[in-house]
């Protein structure tokens, strides 16, 4: 009640999280099977995993090989991105092969890469990094395509030279892209991150999932969801929605 | 001494789509004296955009010569305001400014002093998307006075502001000028106000363009704000030179 403001931008955020698990709970006790076992069960679960220390190690080992592919993906993709929207000749060349690599599913860059590279922490996070790198090549290319012809002559004319151009014109005209890169990117990176280690790896939330698969332990797997995507919206809150606010404030 | 040598044999500009190709400019010549102001006149779309941008190093793809102010290293500075102020829209008036000076010790107290000099000294933090386009004008005209250009090139800077802020705007430019002195060309299709400000007004002729006339203002600066003055040379100019003028 003190603060107004908060208390309407927070309600009903919670109100429907307090009905998807009253929906849950009301489905749990309807099904009555181990198959979808009750809000409760699970926090138990996940209480037991967090003490135990599991849960952390394996979301922190998750979280690194996330942030990890996250960058390396939106560095590249920027740099090919921006090469691409700007030179006309480099576009045609490029273009089919962006086209190949935004259709190669997934799972067939992540196999291919083991078999190739072989079962390493390496292999996984170039496989992450080349399912997502195609994704930012298009978002930011259409921001390069964008940027004003009439800030570069500004530029050009006052002489502000290659680095300058870069920082103070081209990177600040490509910040919505790159944000929206970013976002979209987060949320592709964190699935295909648990696939990979589904597949390769001997640890971190995908790894666990796969073995509370084979258990039949659906309210492990249901923890270290809960406890995955709660990171990963705290980082979407905390860090990307503050970074478009502030590379947004110069608007009207 | 001569700061500026334009000598345009031909500028074309290909066919696009249904439009057939177009030479905007031929055989246009003419020198500008160090220091000198020089307006040019010529009927609208007659290729006033395409010289400047020539001349500012902006389109290179024409036939004939330009030599430039000589420098000690490197091109000279030449400072360019647009018909639109071109401003950074994410950086503040002040950071606009100082972006484009070659950094020193003094680089902010003198963005500072401009920004002071063109009356936006209020509105150095500012973005320039709450600013009016008369001041957006204004911080574009301190931006080229920042850099000491060599040669000065101003695209109709004044269009479409109303008559009281585009006067304010011409005087502050000789007032800045007569503090700097540079050579100046100002392109504008306001016979009025080319008089107002030249030392020399240059007529280009519909396109393609070329120079059909070259025209001292012999005026004493102070008679040059004055109205009725302004008014009688632009009688004298329109009897002798009758319809290359159009509707000037």
């Amino acid at each position: 009640m003190c603060f107004p403001m908060l208390h309407r931008s927070v309600w009903p955020y919670i109100a429907s999280i307090a009905a998807l698990l009253l929906l849950w709970q009301l489905a749990a006790g309807w099904v009555d099977s181990r198959a979808l076992p009750t809000p409760m069960a699970v926090l138990a679960v996940l209480e037991r995993e967090v003490t135990s220390g599991a849960l952390p190690y394996h979301l922190a080992v998750t979280l690194a090989r996330v942030a990890a592919s996250f960058f390396l993906a939106l560095l590249i993709g920027s740099a090919i991105g921006i090469v691409m929207g700007r030179s006309v000749l480099i576009d045609r060349l490029g273009d089919s092969w962006l086209i190949v690599f935004l259709n190669l599913p997934a799972l067939v860059t992540i196999v291919l890469c083991y078999v190739w590279f072989g079962l390493t922490e390496a292999a996984a996070i170039l496989a992450v990094t080349i399912n997502k790198i195609p994704n930012v090549v298009v978002t930011v290319r259409e921001g390069a395509r964008a940027i004003s012809r009439d800030l570069l002559e500004m530029a050009q004319v006052f002489q502000l030279g290659r680095v300058r151009t870069l920082r103070h014109v081209v990177l600040p005209s490509l910040g919505p892209f790159i944000i929206a890169a970013a976002r979209s990117g987060l949320a592709i990176v964190w699935k295909i991150v648990l696939v990979v280690e589904l597949l390769g790896r001997s640890s971190g939330v995908g790894f666990q999932i796969n073995l509370f698969f084979q258990l039949f332990d659906v309210a492990g797997i249901l923890a270290y969801t809960i406890a995955f995507v709660a990171v990963i919206q705290l980082l979407e809150l905390g860090v990307l929605q503050p970074l478009e606010r502030r590379a947004n404030r110069w608007r009207r | 001494m001569t700061a500026l040598v334009v000598d345009i044999r031909e500028k074309r500009y290909p066919a696009v789509g249904r439009a057939d190709a177009a030479v905007a400019l031929r055989d246009l010549r003419f020198e500008a004296a160090s220091g000198e102001l020089l307006c040019v006149v010529g009927p609208s779309g007659c290729g006033k955009t395409t010289l400047l941008n020539i001349i500012a190093g902006l389109d290179r793809d024409f036939s004939g010569r330009m030599t430039l102010p000589p420098m000690a290293k490197g091109r000279p500075a030449i400072g360019y305001v647009f018909q639109n102020a071109r401003l950074l829209p994410w950086r503040t008036v002040l950071e606009n400014i100082e972006l484009v000076m070659p950094p020193s010790e003094g680089r902010r107290r003198r963005a500072l002093d401009l920004l002071a000099a063109t009356g936006l000294g209020d509105v150095a933090q500012v973005y320039p998307e709450r600013l009016s386009v008369g001041m957006g004008r204004r911080v574009a005209l301190a931006r080229a006075f920042a850099i000491d250009p060599q040669l000065l090139l101003l695209d109709e800077p004044f269009v479409s502001l109303d008559e009281p802020t585009a006067q304010r705007l011409r005087l502050l430019l000789l007032e800045i000028w007569g503090r700097q002195p540079t050579t100046v060309l100002f392109v504008t299709h306001d016979l009025r106000e080319a008089i107002l400000l030249a030392d020399r007004i240059i007529v280009l002729s519909p396109p393609p363009a070329r120079v059909v006339a070259s025209i001292p203002i012999a005026l004493p600066r102070d008679a040059q704000r004055d109205a009725a003055a302004i008014e009688a040379v632009r009688r004298q100019l329109l009897d002798e030179l009758g319809d290359s003028f159009g509707t000037l």
